[in-house]
């Protein structure tokens, strides 16, 4: 090549220089990519180290025996069958109190409330109430459910505190849901005459229920893990019983009693079994978090799986 | 669904419109009583402690025994576990988070990326309990092994197992936040030859920051209010150090520690969660405030 | 910038004498629309005869779109929008933009069809069944199930959709949806069908359709239709009006405006010298 006066190449040093600066940029990424890589496997192996852990020493503890037992001074003996019972009747007091409220909460700062002052501030509280620690929330219901209201230290007491908890969850998932929604559907109904009660319940819930469910789902993965709150208000105890049948033989059949009895739960059970020494307490404390871990991994797979599928059957 | 068929007078559609926008109101204001609840127990239950107990002393005092006959107010005794556990979380967290929000938002494969990020968040979804168990019974040990004299509850291992809790928050609110700098910047600083990281560090994550110093500061706010994990690792005795290799009770964990004995309504135990519940309150809300603001000023920058 | 008065069309209480070719549908006397502060129509008056289409034309953003949405309240949803003068609608002459009236009610006797396709995410016949079941028009399913088949029918779609009104309306092809669209409006009976650009997101075919189709329903239907293509409007309407920053600048017979328009903006415009 003649080194006449070319300007489009550039004089002989200037130009290795730049190429050695992009050849060390390359690398630069290219090991940057890696260590990305090999970041977020190792954060996810951590997941299944948690998984793996919890199966070996507690795997071998799961069986009928244990699932059926109540807890006992005799590590062997013991099991989480009212652990169990409570977290799902606690999960029936928490559900019921989050989604009502927190759907209609979604839909009315969405679709009704107009921006002003006042939406401003609910607004940031429901962004801070996301961020209360969940402790708070069972001072709260200490305070105000197990002495102000007399419900005690009971289902009742124990199920609102973690409602009120994912409440936000529940709220912020309306939303986000309502928000796909584009407003030439909103429009679509008003312009056939519809008020907006109707626009919301024949078109804007039904439309976006895939997200609102997702955040439910999310909700109650989180209630159903919570221990704190349920430590706060004093349902660490020796619970050697069940809470009396909702379901009851005479008219009306249904009967509230349980909601007022003391409980156990599964996150509790396990807390109280990883505090005592001993391994054969460590095992029970391992298949009750494994138990757990099932729980709310499948309940977040679940979730992800919905949401994907809300997202590629709405094409707007 | 099944629209209802009439007779859709006028008259009750517009009954019905005026009582579901009760309904819907009703929901709206659940949330303000939750908050208002909170601050309400908080405040009404700690009175009498605050009361009783002169605000210097919270300060002056070096430990933290509000139980004792001679009882002692120092809460620096507490503010001080609760600073070294989340020290330490965050030594975990905002450097992994971050450079996992860099790798997952300019580097990965966005088909990867979409499946890795749920995935990464499953890591805050783990009961905490579990954690708690996981850093008691397996990293203890195992960090015992480099420190002899680790003892069975320390700092560290709650801090770190707190820190893998906390870098999904990290890196999900991050990586949105450096997805959504415009293309364009990017574009202008690649044309220039910067490589991928370089553009990544000079010119994203500054343009990122405020939305990353949100990811931050509400993964702060977690640590600060996390309770399990503490309460089981790191020990639930209050102590005045600054030393991540010992053992001492954080603000959540004494909360836990009183609950678990017997705590009749008006003792001074009683009351003295609910001042530690107040002081818990009051730098949460600081924190969340910040992200909130933080959030909201990126949203309108992009 | 100064505009000259507006040429007057015939007003409406003289047209009803006689010779009109066609009945006075909707009046629109001296109408004013602020969005908040900002004054987007300036006292517009017009008549829309009835069982014609009435082009409504202009340059972007000259409120063609607030006009139309005014006919059917739709502005009512959103706060701060603010109507002055009178919409009346005869043959009662209830002024609909009247705080009084009830915008479903108005809804009901204007139809609307959009710029986008917007059929609901439910199935084809849900769609159309929809208004009719919210306002109780059918007596039973038989008489729903005859409202739909009628309405698709007019919306000319009822041959390409018989088989599949249990399939989701937004299935269709983009012409289909919007004719489906038309249809839902239908369904509801209405006396007038506002159309806001319907063919603004549909290919040549699709367009050529539902010109067509808008053709047909000219017969039973007062339709208000915004177009951006004047080839559109010299096709399909019957008389047309021209706005100008919020301002109705001429109005009259479609053949009149676009081959001897009487003001220089409206010539200007339909010679392709803006806009
Ligand atoms: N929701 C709104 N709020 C405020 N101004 C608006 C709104 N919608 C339209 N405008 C303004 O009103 C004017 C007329 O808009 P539009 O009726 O949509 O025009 P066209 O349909 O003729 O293009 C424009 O200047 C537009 O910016
Ligand atoms: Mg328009």
């Amino acid at each position: 090549m003649s080194y006449e006066r070319d300007f489009t190449v550039r004089p002989e040093p200037y130009q290795k220089q730049q190429e050695g600066r992009a050849h060390r940029r390359g690398t630069i990424d290219r090991n940057f990519r890696r260590l990305g890589f090999l970041l977020t496997l190792a954060t996810l192996g951590i997941l299944g180290i948690l998984l793996l852990n919890l199966a070996m020493n507690g795997l071998a503890r799961i069986d009928w025996q244990f699932m059926s037992s109540f807890p006992s001074r005799r590590a062997g003996e013991a099991g989480i069958l009212s652990a169990w019972v409570g977290t799902l009747l606690l999960m029936l007091v928490t559900a019921s109190a989050a989604i009502p409220f927190g759907v209609a909460a979604g839909i009315y700062l969405e679709e009704y409330a107009s921006k002003n002052r006042w939406t401003d501030f609910v607004e940031i509280n429901i962004a801070n109430l996301a961020g209360v620690p969940s402790i708070l929330y069972g001072l709260m219901a200490l305070g105000l459910f197990v002495y102000q209201f007399r419900f005690g230290q009971s289902l009742l007491a124990g199920g609102l505190a973690l409602g009120c908890l994912v409440l936000p969850i529940v709220i912020v998932a309306t939303r986000e849901s309502l928000r796909t929604i584009p407003s030439s559907i909103r429009e679509a109904a008003f312009a056939l005459g519809a008020t907006k009660w109707q626009a919301v319940w024949h078109h804007l819930l039904p439309y976006s229920t895939g997200g609102i469910a997702t955040g439910v789902i999310l909700a109650m993965s989180r209630a159903i893990g919570e221990s704190a709150p349920l430590i706060t208000i004093g349902a660490l105890t020796f619970i050697a019983f069940l809470p009396p049948a909702p379901l009851i033989s005479h008219a009306p059949f249904v009967s509230g009693e349980w909601l007022f009895s003391p409980f156990t739960a599964l996150p509790i059970q396990m807390f109280n079994w990883v505090s005592r020494p001993g391994e054969e307490f460590q095992s029970n404390a391992a298949a009750a978090g494994l138990i757990l871990m099932v729980i709310t991994l499948s309940m977040n797979a679940a979730a992800i799986l919905l949401r994907r599928r809300a997202q590629r059957n709405i094409t707007w | 669904m099944e629209v209802s068929p009439p007779p859709s007078s006028r008259r009750l559609d517009k009954t019905v419109e005026s009582f579901m926008v009760w309904v819907l109101r009703a929901g709206g204001w659940a949330s303000v009583l939750v908050t208002f609840g909170i601050v309400l127990t908080l405040v009404t239950e700690s009175w009498p402690f605050f009361r009783e107990v002169p605000l210097i002393r919270l300060f002056q005092d070096t430990m933290w025994t509000p139980l004792f006959a001679q009882p002692q107010y120092g809460i620096g005794a507490l503010l001080a576990g609760t600073l070294v556990t989340t020290g330490v979380a965050l030594l975990v967290a905002i450097p992994l988070g971050t450079i996992l929000a860099i790798y997952l938002s300019e580097f990965a494969e966005p088909k990867f990326r979409d499946w890795v990020k749920p995935m990464l968040e499953l890591l805050s979804a783990v009961p905490t309990v579990v954690y708690g168990y996981f850093a008691l019974l397996t990293l203890t040990p195992i960090l015992q092994k480099i420190f002899p004299d680790l003892p069975q509850f320390s700092m560290l291992s709650a801090g770190l197992i707190m820190g893998v809790m906390i870098v999904p928050y990290v890196t999900s609110l991050g990586e949105d936040a450096m997805r959504s700098v415009p293309m364009l910047l990017r574009e202008g600083a690649f044309a220039l030859g910067d490589g991928k990281l370089g553009v990544a560090v000079r010119v994203v994550f500054p343009g990122a920051f405020s939305g990353l110093a949100a990811a931050y500061v509400l993964a702060i706010s977690r640590a600060v209010g996390e309770t399990m994990i503490v309460a089981i690792a790191a020990g639930l005795q209050p102590k005045m150090t600054f030393n991540p290799l010992e053992s001492a009770a954080t603000v959540t964990a004494f909360i836990v520690q009183v609950s678990l004995g017997d705590l009749p309504h008006g003792s001074i135990g009683y009351q003295s969660i609910f001042a530690a519940g107040a002081v818990l309150f009051l730098m949460t809300l600081g924190f969340n405030l910040a992200g909130h603001v933080l959030r909201k000023r990126f949203h309108r920058a992009t | 910038m100064s505009l000259p008065p507006v040429p007057q069309p015939s007003a409406g209480s003289e047209t009803t004498t006689s010779d009109a070719p066609a009945a006075i549908k909707v009046q629109i006397q001296g109408l004013n629309f602020f969005y908040g502060n900002h004054q987007v129509l300036r006292s517009i008056s017009m008549d829309v005869p009835a069982l014609q289409v009435t082009a409504l034309i202009g340059p972007s953003g000259c409120g063609k779109t607030t006009l139309l949405r005014c006919m059917n309240r739709m502005h009512d949803l959103y706060p701060g929008n603010r109507y002055e003068g009178a919409i009346r609608v005869q043959p009662d002459g209830t002024d609909i933009i009247a705080p009084e009236v009830d915008p479903i009610q108005v809804r009901m006797r204007f139809g609307m069809v959009f710029q986008k396709p917007n059929p609901f995410p439910k199935s084809i016949f849900d769609n159309i069944a929809y208004g009719p079941r919210i306002h109780g028009l059918a007596k039973d399913s038989i008489e729903l199930d005859e409202i739909v088949e009628r309405s698709l029918e007019r919306a000319g779609l009822w041959n390409e959709v018989k088989d599949r009104l249990e399939q989701p309306g937004t299935s269709l092809s983009g012409g289909q949806q919007q004719r489906l669209c038309i249809a839902r409006a239908i369904a509801v009976g209405p006396d007038v069908i506002l159309m806001d650009e319907p063919c603004s997101a549909l290919d040549p075919i699709a367009t050529a359709k539902v010109e067509e189709l808008i053709s047909e329903l000219r017969e039973q239907y007062s339709i208000v239709i915004v177009t951006h293509s004047m080839q559109q409007a010299a096709r399909v309407s019957d008389r047309t009006a021209y706005f100008h920053l919020g301002k109705l600048i001429e109005v009259g017979e479609t053949k009149q405006i676009f081959t001897n328009p009487i003001h220089r903006l409206t010539e200007d415009y339909i010679t392709g010298r803006f806009g």
